[in-house]
């Protein structure tokens, strides 16, 4: 297979298994490119990539913005404080009015779900959801299987844990279309008032108790609680919830084992995660980070570089 | 500076005539005349071919001091490993720093083709380094273009020398010429040179296939 199947990389649900595979053997390559005294290859040089981000993202922004660097593809960035989005200025209008600047691909951020998906149907370019609302994420999601087939050898038959607030996250939904697709056992753990309505039947166990699912994981990926979209009260307070599902050293001692801790990014220190464990050795934050440049290198490529015969 | 051009002459001479016998058979041939597939190169041939060209990097190289080799992915790799390996049997064990080099992300026909990715891995600085550059078959010339730019993504070289086994003539889209050749073939453009190796095929054998026997797969 030398190509993917979607023209888009909307979600990781359009996505086959072989898909995942090309991105992730495309960005074995390009981690090699990026460790080079150089680390800047021609192949996207006729290319022009507009970042729409319509919310606010740094690490994203910034991975996405490197990426496309380091292919040489020419790029602009958006952000919609201080644009034309505040005087009323629709979603199409202000992306055609880029694409009539010959852009050939968008990769966007929105606050809604199905906006990427939206726009894909549109407009005429080759767009890459760099998160939706709370429906997906699917570049994060592939770094984190991606980071884990790094250190555990493969994702096949691991179980992973993802821990927090899984009602708010689209790291959450499209690591468990991703990892599920890989063969893993997933478990979602979080207070009830954070976990979805009908989250088994996307075929995950789910745990309430933050001890049990770390007892059973191999590798636990931490969510930040995302008070931005918690319109309501979810929980008493963010001391309680610390108590209940943050993880500390003493919480990770006491399991008996050693697992690898994940964490999507921005962390909120002392809430989900303590300082002590998110510095540890056993946390792959920053191969994470290291790892999202290669595997959006990877999706830039693939999807750029796709013969239309 | 009178004596090295001389010896040049000579050594392209002797090895022209070193050519005649393999490549009279077919030469000029219209393709619709000739036998096909025709083998080109056979094991026992490939051998004295791979351990004359070391021969000719030693001459040029003697202790290999300041020298790399790199070979190019996908098929060059098997040709450049193997002279390695013959060059440090030859020369008593000395170690030559040896890389994989991969060029798809500098090929110009991004987008025509879909390309797949191969690995690189050169665990040296190449920065003022004899390079000599192996690919299996030279005939546009665009590969080793690509080459030669993902080259200097380590390092700036002091100098490149291009060696490969089959350079088919009157082929070239860029003025690119290689120094070591093993041998040289007139074919046209529709034709197909296929390099076979013991570690892939099974079998080392250099083939000229016509355009249909490329598509129907014969080997």
């Amino acid at each position: 297979m030398t190509k993917l199947s979607t023209k888009h990389l909307l979600g990781i649900k359009e996505l086959s298994v072989k898909d995942i595979e090309l991105i992730f053997s495309t960005a074995d390559n390009f981690k090699e490119v990026i460790n080079r005294p150089i680390k800047k290859v021609p192949s996207l040089r006729d290319i022009t990539i507009a970042n729409l981000f319509f919310e606010n993202s740094t690490r994203t922004r910034l991975s996405f913005e490197l990426a496309e660097k380091r292919l040489s593809a020419d790029v602009i960035n958006f952000s919609s404080s201080g644009s034309s989005v505040k005087k009323g200025e629709t979603l199409i209008d202000t992306v055609n009015n880029i694409l009539a600047m010959k852009v050939d691909m968008v990769v966007m951020r929105h606050a809604n779900p199905g906006a990427a998906l939206f726009l894909s149907k549109h407009v005429d370019a080759k767009i890459v959801n760099a998160g939706d609302g709370a429906h997906e994420h699917p570049t994060q999601a592939l770094l984190d299987a991606f980071s884990i087939r790094e250190k555990l050898g493969s994702v096949q038959g691991k179980r992973i844990a993802i821990i927090g607030d899984i009602l708010h996250s689209r790291v959450a939904l499209s690591n468990i279309f991703c990892l599920k697709k890989l063969g893993a056992e997933v478990m979602v753990c979080g207070p009830r008032t954070l976990m979805p309505k009908y989250i088994e039947g996307l075929d995950v166990q789910v745990e309430f108790d933050l001890m049990k699912a770390l007892k059973w994981c191999d590798v636990a990926n931490m969510l930040r609680i995302q008070l931005e979209r918690q319109e309501i009260k979810y929980f008493p307070s963010l001391r309680e919830y610390s108590m209940q599902y943050g993880l500390d050293k003493k919480r990770l001692d006491s399991i008996g084992k050693e697992i690898l801790i994940m964490h999507p990014g921005p962390i909120n220190r002392g809430v989900e995660i303590t300082s002590e464990v998110a510095d540890s050795i056993q946390s792959i934050i920053l191969d994470q980070v290291e790892n999202g440049v290669a595997i959006r290198m990877a999706v830039l490529y693939l999807l750029a570089g796709r013969s239309e015969n | 500076m009178v004596f090295e051009p001389l010896k040049r002459n000579l050594r392209g001479f002797s090895f022209s005539l070193f050519l005649r016998s393999v490549s009279l058979s077919f030469l000029h041939l219209p393709t619709n005349m000739s036998p096909s597939p025709r083998i080109i190169l056979d094991e026992k041939q490939l051998d004295i071919i791979i351990h004359r060209l070391c021969r000719q990097l030693i001459e040029t190289h003697d202790q290999f001091k300041n020298s790399v080799v790199i070979g190019l992915q996908p098929r060059g790799v098997f040709l450049a490993r193997r002279i390695h390996h013959r060059l440090s049997e030859i020369t008593g064990n000395i170690k030559i720093p040896y890389g994989d080099l991969d060029v798809t992300f500098y090929r110009d026909d991004f987008r025509k083709k879909d390309l797949v990715p191969n690995k690189t891995s050169i665990d040296f600085i190449i920065e003022d380094r004899n390079v000599v550059l192996i690919d299996d078959v030279l005939f546009t010339g665009r590969t080793i273009r690509a080459g030669l730019d993902a080259m200097m993504a380590f390092g700036r070289p002091a100098d490149v020398e291009l060696l490969v086994l089959i350079d088919r003539r009157y082929s070239r889209n860029l003025p690119i010429q290689a120094k070591y050749i093993g041998c040289t073939i007139d074919s046209v453009a529709s034709e197909k040179v296929k390099v076979d190796w013991k570690e892939t095929e099974g079998e080392d054998k250099v083939w000229l296939l016509t355009n249909e026997e490329n598509k129907a797969g014969i080997s």
